[in-house]
């Protein structure tokens, strides 16, 4: 549905604006419509007897776009399927449904050649670096392993040495004499995930997939990470999606916010709206369950827990669905303060709002005309203009 | 204990006059012996107050968690206490000496006196056990007494407290979700109802939404059984919403240590202010951050002096000599602790390991 209600889209605002772009944007590079991915979930010796095979929805009806020189963010909770969407991208496993499309046309990488074609354009960055790196290689092999693999190696090794040096320069590992011949345990957290950055800038992509880079390292590097990512972004003009379970660092980082619950998009649009007008009530969850500091600073030293005491009754206080039989209509309605009767039933079509922001939520439907039965939810609902 | 337990903490003057129920003193570990021994923590001195929630914070290898580990015996070698005391409280009782108990004492005041939940707590259930099983051991060894109905009894009870339905007491670990384990996890250091519970990034691996559920229903259990928390995490912006009185450690010290709030409003130790400095705002203005550069001291090769120097933007010509000592911070004592004298006291006022104060200090004095 998302993909008619895209079509309908009136002419963007000037400028670079997150989710209003038509579709001949040239400077989208990735772009996924309508994805679903349903992992099968093993028979059970019941199931096997008779009985429909089950599945886990890990990500249903997911589109986005990925624009050159822009970070958009991808933020939920664990098992939203934000790492599934990375990896759909990356084309890492095949979409149960929708169309991946790089510059464009499908693209629907199989294996060998084909993948490594893709690859060339789309890298990913994993989270832990202290996995992604393989602890019997040095620095200096799994840089030329991906320099090689990309034809990128040059020839002779002259030229391998220095494309190598200029790598690590791009990740800010100087002087690069010192960490080539270095083991992954040797260096620190923040070096090892540049390293990793380094790998993956080795094939010159066009689009970088960060699934939550910068979550296992230490507080005091993470932004600087991030910082290296944004220049990167900036001087290789990069399209990055940057998944991550923290909204504050999505605010500061990223151009464009997406929201991800069981599976679904829930809200999307320029990062500092989403993050302080929240409209959807999933994204006013977690940007109330976000650590802020700023919310006791005027109390005293134990006024943390002041508030929080009557707070145990609230709806919220559930759990995300299983999503091998996600709840009917909109997935958020057994923990939603604000769910209506037709949330039960129906699942909200996105519903654009003010300044490209979007929220898949039935308190935006502005048409006032409630279908009575059945009628599935047709995407043209939704021109609803809540602020 | 829960017995007398709430009357207390109704109403707490401050956190900083409540008695102390937990005393560090010059607590050094190395890991190793002989020459290659790595010092992981340095005379660390810390006071843990009745009731109160102590944040720890610092970097991986700050010695956050080594210093759980040290208060509560549970340092595993090469882990190595090479000095230091650590007095415990109980209840109108005389102040007892951990690092002197015998195994026998030890096994009576581990998890009665103090428990922990251990770092990366969602994996430490064992997979083949239910929760029942795992929550009534405790019980079995603890209160013989109790009669296996009893036990089940209270293991139901652990688990409503920790709002999770005691219909899944039967449950395998791998039935129950990230944060149902870790629930399952406070409730079992709950069961003895000690005095003190050690979380060892309790809710690292988990979610905001469900973090913020989980302190929540901590920091409710805190006031319904008045034990102490010492909170350990790296996430410093957490600790501001939820601790009373934070320590921020570096390079196996204590670099500055003060009310939440205080520390938010003024942190006076660069560190401090560094790893403020490194969450984004989820409101305001959106700055430019920088987080700190550099990377955590590798503890086989500790900088001289001030640990932090070569990361610190303020430094100057003592940072790189002399190692600064916590000391008190006088002139910034809060509503809360201007009554003390917090010349002599240092754990009532804010204190802070850095030269730079250290000069402030001598140009006021």
């Amino acid at each position: 549905m998302s993909e008619e209600h895209s079509e309908e889209r009136a002419a963007p605002p000037p400028g670079r604006d997150p989710g209003t772009a038509p579709e001949h944007d040239g400077r989208v590079v990735l772009e996924a419509e309508g994805v679903s991915k349903h992992f099968p979930v093993r028979r059970g010796a019941r199931a096997l007897l008779g009985g429909k095979r089950r599945a886990v929805h890990a990500v249903d009806d997911v589109s986005l776009r990925l624009r050159r020189g822009s970070v958009t963010a991808l933020v939920g909770e664990s098992g939203s399927g934000k790492s599934t969407v990375a990896r759909l991208l990356a084309q890492l496993y095949p979409a149960t449904a929708g169309e991946i499309r790089l510059d464009g046309r499908p693209a629907r990488a199989g294996r060998g050649r084909a993948f490594r074609a893709y690859c060339r354009h789309v890298q990913l960055i994993f989270q832990d670096p202290f996995a992604s790196l393989n602890p019997v290689h040095t620095v200096r092999y799994h840089l030329t392993r991906a320099l090689r693999i990309h034809g990128r190696a040059g020839s002779g090794a002259a030229e391998l040495e220095k494309a190598l040096a200029a790598l690590l320069e791009r990740v800010q590992l100087t002087p690069a004499s010192r960490y080539l011949d270095a083991f992954p345990h040797e260096l620190s957290g923040g070096q090892r995930q540049r390293v990793a950055i380094a790998r993956a800038m080795a094939a010159d992509p066009r689009v970088l997939l960060a699934d939550e880079p910068v979550s296992m390292l230490d507080v005091s590097i993470r932004l600087g990470v991030l910082n290296l990512l944004r220049d990167l972004k900036e001087r290789l003009d990069l399209a990055i999606l940057y998944i991550t379970h923290d909204i504050a660092s999505a605010r500061y980082f990223a151009d464009e916010t997406l929201v991800m619950y069981a599976g679904r998009m829930v809200e999307g649009g320029d990062s500092e709206t989403v993050t302080q007008r929240p409209a959807h009530p999933y994204t006013r969850l977690l940007l109330a369950s976000a650590p802020d500091p700023d919310r006791v600073t005027g109390a005293a030293g134990d006024g943390g827990d002041a508030g929080d005491a009557g707070e145990t009754a609230d709806p919220s206080a559930s759990e995300p669905p299983s999503l091998i039989s996600p709840p009917a209509g909109c997935r958020f309605h057994p923990r939603c303060p604000l769910a209506m009767e037709r949330c039960r039933d129906r699942t909200p079509p996105r519903f654009d709002l003010d300044g490209g922001q979007w929220a898949a939520c039935w308190l935006y439907d502005t048409s006032g005309d409630v279908p009575a039965t059945g009628s599935a939810p047709a995407a043209g609902t939704g021109r609803g203009s809540a602020s | 204990m829960s017995t007398s337990a709430t009357s207390p903490v109704s109403a707490p003057p401050h956190a900083a006059t409540r008695p102390p129920v937990l005393e560090i003193g010059g607590l050094s570990v190395d890991y190793g012996v002989g020459d290659g021994a790595v010092r992981a923590l340095h005379d660390v001195d810390l006071t843990l107050r009745r009731g109160e929630v102590l944040g720890l914070a610092g970097e991986s290898g700050s010695g956050k968690s080594t210093l759980a580990y040290a208060v509560t015996r549970l340092l595993s070698p090469p882990g190595v206490i090479t000095g230091g005391d650590v007095r415990y409280h109980p209840r109108g009782g005389e102040p007892v000496d951990v690092l002197a108990m015998t195994p026998g004492e030890l096994r009576a005041f581990r998890w009665q006196e103090v428990s922990i939940v251990f770092q990366g707590a969602m994996n430490s259930l064992n997979p083949v056990h239910t929760v029942r099983t795992q929550l009534t051991d405790v019980l079995k060894a603890h209160r013989p007494q109790m009669s296996r109905a009893e036990r089940v009894g209270r293991a139901r009870e652990l688990l409503s407290l920790v709002g999770i339905s005691p219909d899944r007491l039967g449950a395998y670990p791998h039935q129950l979700s990230g944060g149902m384990r870790q629930r399952v996890m406070i409730a079992m250091a709950l069961a003895l109802e000690p005095e003190i519970v050690v979380m060892d990034e309790p809710t690292t691996a988990l979610d905001v939404v469900m973090q913020r559920q989980i302190l929540r229903q901590l920091v409710r259990l805190r006031e319904e059984l008045d034990f102490s928390v010492v909170f350990i995490t790296h996430d410093i912006s957490l600790l501001i919403e939820f601790s009373d009185r934070i320590a921020i450690m570096y390079g196996g010290r204590v670099v500055e240590q003060a009310g939440a709030a205080e520390i938010y409003r003024d942190p006076r130790h660069p560190y401090s202010h560094g790893l403020l400095h490194s969450f984004p705002a989820l409101h305001g203005p959106r700055r430019e951050l920088t987080g700190i550069p550099g990377s955590p001291p590798d503890l086989r090769a500790m900088p001289s002096g001030c640990a932090f120097h070569p990361r610190c933007p303020k430094a100057f010509e003592p940072c790189g000599l002399r190692t600064p000592h916590l000391a008190p911070v006088p002139g910034t004592g809060t509503g809360s602790d201007t009554d003390t004298d917090t010349g002599n006291d240092t754990e009532t006022g804010r204190s802070v390991a850095c030269w730079l104060n250290d000069d402030r200090r001598d140009g006021e004095a």
